[in-house]
C-alpha cells in the first residue's frame, strides 16, 4: 500500500512537470502545443550526450534543460510567430507544430539512432532508502524533489516577478497587454522557453529513471499529459500539479487493485466523468471571459 | 519582412520531407551476383531492432560459408521490417512483386509474420522464419511458411521442468506484455506449463510494449510473495523490468521466455540479470562440428553469437540444402519440395528436420545468467 502510493507520487511527479509546461503555453496561447513531447524527447538526449561526454549529472541536468528552453523559442520562432494574428492561427499552430515535433523527432532519430539508449552505469549512485514499509531509490526521491522545486519556481515566477505579470497579462489579453507597454512578443518567447525547459527536464528525470531513451520515448507520455491538463483545466498550472499528482496515483492503484490491464481504462474514464461533472476540469477558468 | 514571414511553415516542412525520407533510406544490400535471390525481413529498427542486428549477422556468415563452400549460390536482399506489422507488409510486397527473390527469410516478430506471411502464402513463395516462436498462428498460415525457430511451446514446458529441479519453487508471480502476439502467446504457454508442474499462479500482471514503468506491476507481484517471478517480454522490456524489480527489492529467482535470449538484455540489465533463467533452441556449448563452424564464422565477423544468430545462419544453410535437394534448382516452387524433403541436417542448432506441421523439430536446452554471460544448464 505505502509502496504504491510512493510508486505514484513518483510517476505521478514526473507527469506534472511534463504537462505544467504544456498547460502554460495553453493557458498563454490557446494553442495546443505538440511538440511539447519532442523537446521531452530531445532534452533526454541532450543529457545522455553530455553525461556521455563526462560531463557531471549536476551539470548536465541543468545544461539540458536550458537547451530545451532554447528549443523552445526556436519552436515558437519557426512554428507559431509566423502564424500569430492570422485568423485561423489556432488550427495552423497545432499542425505547424505537429510539423515541429516530426522534426524534432527526425532529428533525435538521425543523431541517436532508432534503437534504446542508456545513461551507462553508475551515472546516479544506486541507493535504496527505506520510508516505513516500503522502499525508494535515492534517485527515485530526488525526481520527486526536483519537480516540486520546479513547479515551486514556476508558480512564485508567475504570481511574484515583473516577468510573470506580463506572461499573465498577456493570458488575460495579449491587446491590452500591448497597450500597458507590455512586450507581448517577448513574453511569449518566454513563456515557451519556461514551458520547455520544464517539459525538457520531465525529459531527463523520465530518462534517469527508467534509463532507456529512444526516439519515441515522448509518446509515452504525450497523451498522459494531454489527459493531465484537461483533467486539471486548459491553461491552469495549478490543475496540471494537482492533476498529474492524481493521474500518477489512480494508474498504480489500478494496476495493484483492477490489474494493469485496465490502467489506462480506468485513468480516461476519470477523466470522461471529471468532464462531464466539470466541463472546464478540476481549476479551470470559465470560458466566459473570451471575446 | 513578409519573406520571412512566409519562409518557417514551408521550410519546415521540407524539414520534414527530408528527415522522413533519410529515414526511410535504409538501403538494400547490393543484389547480383547470380544463384538465388533471398529476401530477408529482419527489424533493423524498433523495439525488436537487438535480434534483427544478430540475425543480419549470421545471415551474412552463413552466406559467406555456403558461397565459398561451392555448388549452391545464394544472394541475399536484406531489408529492414521495423519491427512493425505494416513495414514487413511493404517489405514482404517488394520482395515477392519487385524483387522476384525465390524465398524469404523472416520477418523478426511473430507479431510481424501473422501480418505478412500470408501475401507469400498467396503468391506461393516459400517463407523460412527463423525467429517467429509462437505456438499458432505461423505455420497454420498455409503449407508455405516454415520455421527453423521452436515455439515457445516446445522450449518453455522442458526448461520451466528444469528449473523447478534446481530452483524448487512452488508459487509464481507472471507479468507478460499483453499487447503483442509473442509475448502473449509465450504467457499462454508459461501459464500451462506452470500448472503442469503444479506451480500456483499468486499474481498475473501485465504491459504494454512502450511502457518504461512497471513499478506498480512488480509491487503489486512481490507483496503477493511468490517463489518465482515468471517475465514473458521482448529484450527492451525486460531489461527494464528485471533492473526495477531488482530495485523493488526482489532477490529471488526470474524465468523468462524467448524474448530473454540476447546478448543485449544482459547488457542493458547489468548486474540484475544475475541468475536469470531461461529456456533456449541453441546449445552455445555443443561440440557438434557444424556448431563449432558456426562460433568460429561469428568470431571472424567480431559478433557476439546468440540463439538469434544462430538461427538466422541455420535459415541460410537450410535454404541452401533445400536448392540442393532440388538439384540446384532455385525456383520458388523448387524450393518448396526441397524444404519437404530435407531431414537431419547438421546445423548448430543440432540434427535439425521440420514437423509435419513444417515447424522446427530438435533439442532444446536451458541456460542461466552467471558471471554477465548466459551458460548452459547441464
Amino acid at each position: 500500500m505505502g509502496q504504491q502510493a510512493l510508486n505514484g507520487v513518483f510517476v505521478g511527479s514526473i507527469y506534472a512537470l511534463f504537462a505544467v509546461g504544456y498547460t502554460l503555453v495553453f493557458g498563454v496561447l490557446d494553442i495546443l502545443n505538440l511538440a511539447h513531447a519532442a523537446v521531452f524527447t530531445l532534452a533526454a538526449f541532450i543529457a545522455l550526450a553530455l553525461v556521455d561526454a563526462h560531463l557531471p549529472l549536476w551539470l548536465a541536468l541543468p545544461l539540458a534543460v536550458a537547451a530545451a528552453g532554447l528549443i523552445g523559442i526556436v519552436l515558437e520562432r519557426l512554428a507559431f510567430r509566423p502564424l500569430r494574428g492570422r485568423a485561423d492561427s489556432n488550427i495552423s499552430g497545432l499542425i505547424s507544430s505537429l510539423a515541429m515535433a516530426t522534426v524534432f523527432e527526425a532529428i533525435a532519430l538521425q543523431i541517436f539512432g532508432p534503437d534504446i539508449s542508456r545513461f551507462p552505469q553508475g551515472t546516479f549512485p544506486d541507493r535504496m532508502i527505506r520510508i516505513g514499509g516500503a522502499s525508494a531509490s535515492l534517485l527515485q526521491l530526488c525526481i520527486v524533489g526536483t519537480s516540486v522545486v520546479l513547479m515551486a519556481v514556476l508558480t512564485l515566477l508567475l504570481a511574484r516577478t515583473r516577468l510573470g505579470r506580463q506572461i499573465r497579462a498577456v493570458a488575460e489579453s495579449p491587446r491590452a497587454a500591448r497597450i500597458l507597454g507590455v512586450n507581448v512578443d517577448r513574453a511569449i518567447a518566454m513563456a515557451f522557453f519556461l514551458s520547455s525547459a520544464l517539459g525538457g527536464a520531465a525529459g531527463v528525470l523520465f530518462g534517469l529513471a527508467f534509463n532507456s531513451i529512444s526516439p519515441d520515448v515522448g509518446r509515452s507520455v504525450e497523451l498522459k499529459g494531454l489527459a493531465v491538463i484537461i483533467l486539471g483545466g486548459m491553461g491552469s498550472v495549478p490543475g496540471a500539479v494537482v492533476a498529474g499528482f492524481a493521474l500518477g496515483l489512480i494508474e498504480v492503484f489500478t494496476v495493484a487493485h483492477l490489474g494493469s490491464s485496465f490502467r489506462d481504462a480506468v485513468s480516461f474514464a476519470v477523466l470522461f466523468l471529471v468532464l462531464i461533472a466539470r466541463p472546464r476540469g478540476l481549476f479551470g477558468r470559465a470560458a466566459a471571459r473570451e471575446a | 519582412m513578409s519573406l520571412a514571414r512566409r519562409w518557417p511553415l514551408p521550410l519546415v516542412l521540407l524539414l520534414t520531407a527530408v528527415a522522413c525520407k533519410e529515414q526511410g533510406a535504409q538501403g538494400p544490400a547490393a543484389a547480383g551476383g547470380g544463384g538465388a535471390v533471398i529476401g530477408a525481413a529482419l527489424s533493423l529498427t524498433g523495439p525488436a531492432a537487438s535480434y534483427g542486428a544478430q540475425q543480419r549477422a549470421g545471415i551474412q556468415a552463413a552466406l559467406d560459408d555456403v558461397n565459398q563452400g561451392g555448388g549452391v549460390k545464394l544472394t541475399p536482399l536484406i531489408e529492414d521490417d521495423a519491427s512493425t506489422k505494416e513495414q514487413g507488409i511493404t517489405v514482404f510486397q517488394k520482395f515477392i512483386n519487385r524483387d522476384k527473390v525465390s524465398a524469404i527469410i523472416g520477418p523478426t516478430l511473430s507479431n510481424t509474420a501473422s501480418a505478412a506471411d500470408p501475401l507469400a502464402q498467396q503468391a506461393k513463395v516459400p517463407v523460412l522464419g527463423i525467429s517467429n516462436t509462437a505456438a499458432t498462428g505461423i505455420t497454420d498460415i498455409g503449407n508455405y511458411i516454415w520455421r527453423d525457430s521452436l515455439t515457445e511451446a516446445q522450449v518453455i514446458p522442458g526448461a520451466f521442468k528444469k528449473a523447478k529441479e534446481k530452483l524448487q519453487f512452488n508459487t509464481a508471480g507472471v507479468l507478460y506484455g499483453n499487447d503483442d502476439v509473442f509475448t502473449k502467446a509465450g504467457y499462454d504457454v508459461m501459464q500451462k506449463a506452470l500448472a503442469d508442474q503444479g506451480v500456483k499462479v499468486v499474481g498475473t500482471q501485465t504491459f504494454a510494449k512502450p511502457d518504461r514503468d512497471y513499478n506498480a506491476q512488480l509491487t503489486a507481484l512481490i507483496a503477493a510473495k511468490p517463489d518465482v517471478l515468471v517475465v514473458s517480454a521482448l529484450a527492451d522490456n525486460a531489461a527494464s523490468i528485471v533492473a526495477q524489480a531488482r530495485q523493488r527489492g526482489w532477490t529471488g529467482p526470474i524465468l523468462g521466455g524467448n524474448g530473454f535470449n540476447s546478448p543485449a538484455f544482459i547488457k542493458n540489465a547489468g548486474a540484475a540479470a544475475e541468475g536469470v533463467m531461461v529456456g533456449t533452441s541453441w546449445n552455445s556449448l555443443s561440440q557438434d562440428p557444424a556448431n563449432q563452424k558456426f562460433l568460429a564464422a561469428m568470431k571472424k565477423a567480431g559478433v557476439n553469437p546468440d540463439q538469434f544468430s544462430a538461427q538466422a545462419y541455420t535459415g541460410v544453410i537450410i535454404l541452401a540444402e533445400a536448392i540442393r535437394q532440388s538439384g540446384g534448382k532455385t525456383g520458388r516452387e523448387d524450393i518448396e519440395a526441397g524444404l519437404g524433403k530435407l531431414k537431419d541436417l547438421e546445423t548448430p542448432l543440432g540434427k535439425f528436420s521440420f514437423t509435419p506441421g513444417r515447424d522446427a523439430q530438435h533439442e532444446p536446452s536451458v541456460q542461466q545468467v552467471k558471471d554477465g554471460k548466459f551458460q548452459i544448464v547441464q
